[in-house]
């Protein structure tokens, strides 16, 4: 996901006799991080402290003279660098108070751009296109400047990128229609042209941005259409080639323009999946081009929009987390954030972090792990399975090996199979199980789907524990054990897989719910969960010390209107002490309550339920989320337990699948008319949250403050 | 080092008021700023802003202009009259009443001949400027409605006229109005209300500039009568312009607290021919509406509601960092409100309407360096003295063993007798002052109360000898060198034997008090001291000036210890030389007698003569460092700078004779609480 926060105006600017010019030539980073040196059109570099909108320092040449590039910090030297009136260079630093007593040099060719990069020496492209490093220049101001360009050709874009040890200099031209990308190599030096392929409407880009990554030089540029191409260069690597080589490119996004053509846009990547544009239409907002958009180009997704008020100058900078947009009279800053985007996040509530993170922590094999993550460590890791094929080879007389013991499911009777793979799970080293895991209780699955008198509820468990199984490797493990009656194995399952899909869920908790009481409390299950509920249920609330809380029987606004008998609540209160329903089952509810789930796609097979059931199930949320609410029982930190938010959840969609039903049910009456109230009593709880943040706030602020007495006697120390 | 037990004083209630006018001299440098309630400031813009005089307010009077004639100071009010001051005696000269009902302005024409006045009535009065006073000449032409500003045309045939919708430009020699200049109102619900015209210059091109209440700057043809160009600025009024010395540039203010420079020059360069005004930049250092402008050499001087006067240098006229390139605001006065008797304890604070005396906690726990010991007893108010008179009180003094008061007005002198029998105070006023006594820059009492000097008329002392029964006028030491400036500094010795006065021109005189007479003049330096004191055992004079220098000079031997000389020989710190606002109090550890005790506004500071100076390579501010090192490494990195700067805002700092401090702040935000709400503004966010 990407987000665009709330920005903020740098600084305003000047409108420009001609209103087609930006007021800004650009935008560069200094030493810290924290400034930007902004150069206008016309004659001044500002030094902005971005955090505080605030100018540090201000820069002017004579009435005359001209700027014509972006000002540059000189990493290395800390020093300042513009050219002005295309020819002068001049090198200033932070506490030089006037640009016309700076270092002066004049070249004899025209510059088009002084480049600067933290890590890299400042280099001057030409418009001809030679490039020099600055220090030589300077030390030769007057040296020959060679033209590199023909006649006809002007350099439209440039950038530099510095990487551990190269350094590039990239610029386009244009010439006829034509575009072409040039890139200079610095230390060797090399320069290679590549043509950029034709856009069918003749257009040329828009805007070009440019990124290292993965040792490939990115181009990113946007053409009037919309349409965003990427070519990768590869940085590494002379390219022995002479002359000029087509430039392949692919489309990465088709940014919808609306009406006519982009006039004033620009793209500039921000990582490997992001891409912000600005001077676009918004797709749900009709009119005007004047949005700041970042686009996923994975998945083709308008992540994040902004209208930009004014004219948008089609100017576009990113540094460190904040776009760098020129509108109207103002240069805002935009702070922005872009996560990496995964489909789980996209769908399906994840798993809540905090609890039972160590246990779910390889969950689900990664195929990108297993079959490309481990490969700088390949020759290693063979040896290491030669030493434990050894290893195995000298315990073949007692143990089978994987494929023997998948051959003995097939046929092999019940003790034996459990016997085998006992052993090989308690023997296997984790890098083999992870894949042998999953074939033994597919293969387990399958016989006993076949034969139904074929079950091995131990070894299965062993299986899941390994924590190496998930509900996508062996879909049939979770309903085959509901089947069995297996509630140790459901409940293992319910834990551990992080991808039960809901159709699953629904059918676990419909088993959970009609199952009699009876059967359950026989069952073994995990001893934690089962303390929890035993604790839940064993606390006793308002009798401890006599002290019952108000949230559930005040509700000062209810009784005001229509005050019930004081009897009537107490019985209310007792009768909902008692859990519906019994331990074991609620243990097992529980799980289903803490199962990981999508609303949209649960909702529909919880219509399955009918309403007996949902009665109970609600009846037993009720009772949860009073003794929660009661707070009488002390949560113990490390066991499993359903939140307050889940219940919640579960309470709402239960409603959502039945209410017409429940409504028209005798039996739910009350039972809806309490739920009620504990909406009501939540709707209070964060009404009245919402009034005391802002005094809170307040207290946060003040604690700086404390010191503003009147009057006080202190000690002070002085050496 | 040591510890010190610091009594943290924030009860001090003092709260400047605001600026109303201001006018600067160019030729002496010297910056007239009149306030609210009618009290005048000189500051020496040559000496490092030092404020040198300041001529008390009085009730009854208000400024709403200033304006120099050659040396001469001339304000006028809403009371309807004309004042000139003497700048000698820190008093009105004389009072003209004008008869044209309240004045909104006065200006004085470039070849200082002639005053103008603009009256609620509509009359531009003309004044002439004689010698020793100034006389009325002839009204211009009377117009409808109030005359609120007025400038003169540089050659001083033109005068323009800032009035309600509209500008006047006068012809002097025949007082008829030539032009009329129509000025628009604002839009919206503001249609309804007059503009007024807050302020106008008249420039030697005959361009008009003009500020106004519907926020616009408006800048016209004084030729043609028509309007050139009109730059809205803000929302609310634009109060004050002011234009610089090349009329090169003219700066605004307004009630938004910012103050907007507009530049004459060539929109493009091309032409560079086709000058125009040009908003080229905004300052915002206030909060509150700017009434004064000034806009002098190489800064903009500016003040306001908000009582801090800023001086704001525009950076592209300095080659190089120094002080005088850095920001200056000036909040606090450069002199004493703060009056402490070491002996008992007490504190006198002066307001110019009354003075508070109380009496400081008592704690006896101790603590840790950074603790905040528990309190015994409360500080206490022990009185509240309302002065006679609609004079505001200009000095006063408490001597040290807390027994008796003193001020004085511009009027009169008033001494009181204070006993404190535990928790009962009685004061009781001491009739029949010496005849001769009748107003005084200074006041203070020798060490052991037994006598008063009083700083009178042209750099004289008097001495009065005071007793249980009597008081009585014993001598008046008058300085050899004839100087009439009034005395700013006065101190004495312990023993009680040497007096020490500063003056305005920078002359230090010393009095040997048991001979009633001249003892010495130290060496005059170039820079007004702004405190000094008497070591009370070597009684060695330790003075320090607005240059932050700081001098030693041995009243006995009669020349600059060596201590002094080592100091200067070496230089002082440029972080020490660099600080922006001047020492206002000099003091002494008689315990320890090589520490001299100072303070300015942000930082108290403890000289120990017997370390090493620091040089420009030392850590200056070192305070930290020591904290952090070791017992045995601390030595090798002390000098004798030491500079705590936990106590900000800093009005008082002094050392009682139980050792243990007092440090009388006034925090800033305390002051600006108090300041009325300023002019609604737009923030982001809101």
């Amino acid at each position: 996901m990407a987000a665009l926060y709330e920005g903020f105006t740098l600084c305003g600017l000047v409108q420009t006799q001609n209103a087609s010019d930006s007021p800004i030539q650009g935008i560069e980073l200094d030493g810290d991080s924290d400034h930007a040196v902004v150069t206008d059109s016309t004659r001044s570099v500002t030094l902005y402290k971005v955090s505080d909108q605030k100018p540090l320092g201000s820069w002017t040449v004579k009435q005359g003279q001209l700027l014509t590039c972006p000002a540059v910090f000189n990493f290395q030297t800390k020093e300042y660098v513009v050219v002005s009136d295309n020819k002068v260079i001049r090198v200033w630093k932070d506490e030089d108070l006037n640009l016309d007593k700076a270092f002066k040099a004049t070249v004899t060719a025209d510059v088009w751009r002084v480049h600067s990069a933290p890590g890299g020496e400042p280099v001057v492209l030409f418009q001809r296109g030679a490039v020099r490093f600055l220090d030589s220049l300077l030390s030769a101001p007057q040296q020959p400047v060679e033209d590199v360009l023909s006649e006809e050709e002007v350099i439209r874009w440039s950038t530099n990128i510095v990487a551990e040890e190269q350094h590039f200099v990239l610029f386009t031209t244009e010439q006829k229609g034509e575009c072409c990308l040039y890139v200079q190599r610095l230390n060797p030096n090399t320069l290679q042209k590549y043509r950029l392929e034709r856009e069918d409407s003749g257009a040329s880009p828009l805007s070009f941005s440019a990124s290292l990554q993965d040792k490939h030089l990115n181009l990113l540029y946007l053409y009037p259409n919309g349409c965003v191409y990427q070519s990768v260069v590869a940085a590494r690597g002379y390219v022995g080639l002479e002359g000029v080589q087509a430039l392949p490119r692919s489309l990465r996004l088709m940014v919808p323009v609306g009406e006519g053509e982009l006039g004033a846009a620009s793209a500039v990547a921000l990582d490997e999946a992001h891409v912000a544009v600005v001077g676009v239409p918004h797709p749900s907002a009709r009119t005007g081009k004047d949005f700041l958009c970042i686009w996923n180009t994975n998945f083709q997704t308008l992540q994040a929009g902004k209208e930009m008020a004014g004219r948008i100058h089609g100017q576009v900078w990113c540094y460190l987390g904040k776009l760098f947009v020129s509108h109207g009279k103002a240069l805002s800053v935009i702070p922005y954030e872009c996560q990496k985007s995964s489909l789980a996040s996209a769908l399906g509530k994840l798993r809540h972090t905090g609890l039972a993170v160590s246990k779910s922590s390889v969950a689900v094999p990664s195929w990108n792990t297993l079959l490309h993550g481990d490969q700088p460590q390949g020759p290693t890791k063979i040896v290491e399975t030669r030493k434990s094929k050894l290893s195995r080879k000298s315990q073949s007389a007692q143990a089978l090996t994987v494929e023997q013991v998948l051959e003995l499911i097939k046929t092999g009777p019940v003790d034996e199979v459990q016997r085998e793979v006992e052993a090989l799970v308690s023997r296997g080293d984790a890098q083999d199980l992870q894949l042998s895991v999953g074939q033994l209780a597919c293969h387990l699955v399958a016989r006993s789907q076949a034969e139904t008198a074929f079950y091995t509820p131990v070894a299965l468990a062993q299986l899941v524990q390994t924590q190496f199984l998930c509900h996508s490797v062996c879909p049939g493990l979770l309903l085959l054990s509901l089947e069995h009656k297996d509630y140790f194995l459901c409940q293992l399952c319910l834990q551990l897989f992080p991808d039960i899909p809901e159709v699953v869920t629904c059918a676990c908790l419909k088993t959970f719910i009609s199952v009699p009481d009876g059967d359950v409390e026989m069952v073994s299950l995990e001893p934690d969960s089962v303390s929890f509920m035993e604790g839940l249920v064993g606390a006793r609330g308002g009798q401890q010390n006599g002290f019952s809380p108000p949230l559930f029987e005040e509700d000062s606004c209810d009784t005001n209107h229509q005050p019930k008998p004081p009897q009537d609540k107490k019985n209310h209160t007792l009768q909902l002490e008692a859990c519906p329903v019994g331990l074991h089952k609620a243990v097992l509810l529980n799980e289903v309550l803490q199962t990981p789930y999508s609303d949209n796609f649960l909702l529909p097979h919880l219509k399955d339920l009918d309403t007996q059931q949902v009665i109970l199930f609600l009846q037993y949320l009720q009772f949860v989320y009073l003794k929660y609410s009661q707070d009488v029982y002390t949560q113990t930190p490390g066991l499993r337990s359903p939140t307050m938010t889940q219940i919640i959840d579960w309470v709402c969609l239960l409603l959502d699948a039945h209410f017409t039903v429940l409504v028209m049910a005798p039996d739910a009456k009350g039972l809806l008319s309490n739920l009620q109230s504990f909406v009501k009593s939540q709707v209070k709880l964060f009404s009245e949250l919402g009034k005391i943040e802002s005094s809170l706030q307040e207290l946060h602020k003040m604690k700086l403050s404390k010191d503003i007495s009147q009057y006080s006697i202190e000690v002070i120390e002085l050496f | 080092m040591g510890e010190f037990k610091v009594h943290r004083v924030r009860f001090f209630d003092y709260m400047p008021t605001a600026i109303r006018a201001m006018a600067f001299n160019a030729h002496t440098e010297r910056l007239a700023l009149g306030r609210m309630d009618g009290s005048v400031e000189i500051f020496n813009f040559a000496d490092r802003y030092f404020q040198e005089k300041v001529i008390p307010g009085k009730d009854s009077r208000s400024i709403e202009a200033l304006c120099w004639v050659g040396g001469r100071l001339f304000s006028a009010g809403l009371n309807g009259e004309i004042t000139e001051y003497d700048l000698e005696t820190l008093r009105p000269k004389y009072s003209l009443e004008a008869y044209g009902g309240p004045i909104w302005t006065i200006t004085s024409n470039s070849q200082g001949a002639h005053l103008a006045i603009g009256c609620e009535d509509g009359t531009v009065k003309l004044f002439e400027v004689l010698e020793e006073s100034i006389q009325f000449e002839r009204n211009l032409d009377r117009q409808k409605g109030r005359i609120i500003s007025l400038s003169w045309h540089p050659s001083g045939t033109q005068i323009a006229a800032g009035m309600m919708d509209m500008i006047r430009v006068f012809d002097v020699p025949t007082g008829r109005a030539v032009q009329r200049l129509l000025v628009d109102r604002g839009f919206g619900g503001s249609k309804s209300r007059e503009t007024v015209v807050w302020s106008v210059v008249f420039l030697s091109d005959c361009t008009i500039i003009s500020g106004d209440s519907a926020g616009k700057v408006q800048v016209w043809d004084g030729h043609t009568g028509t309007l050139v160009k009109t730059h809205l600025v803000t929302k609310w009024d634009v109060l004050a312009l002011s234009v610089s010395k090349d009329e090169s540039s003219v700066v605004v203010g307004t009630s938004e607290g910012t103050v907007i420079q507009f530049q004459f020059i060539a929109p493009t360069l091309q032409q560079q021919q086709d000058k125009e005004w040009v908003r080229t930049r905004t300052f915002k250092n206030h909060t509150h509406d700017v009434r004064a402008l000034a806009e002098i050499e190489t800064a903009i001087v500016s003040g306001g509601m908000d009582t801090q006067l800023v001086v704001r240098p525009l950076l592209e006229k300095f080659d190089e960092r120094s002080h005088a390139s850095a920001l200056r605001k000036i909040q606090f006065p450069h002199r004493n409100l703060v009056f402490c008797a070491k002996k008992a304890g007490l504190l006198l604070f002066q307001f110019p309407g009354q003075l508070e005396l109380w009496r400081l906690g008592e704690s006896d726990g101790h603590g840790k360096p950074g603790d905040s010991l528990p309190l015994k007893r409360k500080p206490e108010k022990l009185l509240h003295l309302k002065r006679k008179g609609e004079d505001h009180i200009c000095c006063s003094a408490l001597s040290s063993c807390g027994g008796w008061l003193a001020y004085s007005t511009m009027s009169s002198v008033r001494l009181y007798r204070l006993q404190t029998d535990n928790n009962d105070i009685s004061i009781s006023k001491v009739p029949k002052l010496p005849k001769i006594l009748r107003s005084a820059h200074q006041l203070c009492f020798s060490s052991d109360s037994s006598k008063l000097f009083a700083a009178s008329s042209q750099s004289s002392v008097l001495v009065i000898a005071l007793s249980q029964s009597e008081c009585k006028y014993v001598h008046t030491l008058k300085p050899k060198s004839g100087s009439r400036q009034p005395i700013h500094l006065m101190t004495n010795s312990v023993d009680g034997k040497w007096l020490a006065t500063a003056n305005s021109d920078c002359e230090i005189h010393v009095y040997n008090v048991q001979k009633l007479k001249l003892h010495c003049i130290v060496p005059v330096y170039g820079s007004c001291p702004s405190a000094m004191g008497i070591h009370p055992t070597t009684n060695n004079l330790t003075m320090v000036h607005a240059d932050q220098q700081i001098f030693e000079y041995s009243i006995v031997e009669k020349q600059y210890t060596d201590w002094s000389r080592k100091l200067q020989k070496q230089g002082l710190h440029n972080l020490w030389l660099d600080r922006d606002t001047p020492v206002t109090h000099v003091t002494f550890n008689p315990k320890n007698p090589e520490q001299i005790l100072l303070h300015d506004m942000h930082m108290f500071c403890i000289i120990d003569q017997s370390l090493p100076l620091p040089d420009q390579k030392t850590q200056f501010y070192n305070q930290m460092t020591l904290r952090s090192l070791s017992e045995q490494e601390r030595p090798s990195h002390l000098h004798a700078f030491k500079i705590c700067k936990t106590f900000q805002d800093l009005l008082s700092v002094s050392l009682l004779d139980d050792q243990s401090l007092v440090m009388v702040e006034r925090p800033l935000l305390a002051i600006t609480c108090q300041l009325p709400a300023p002019v609604r503004q737009k923030k982001f966010a809101t």
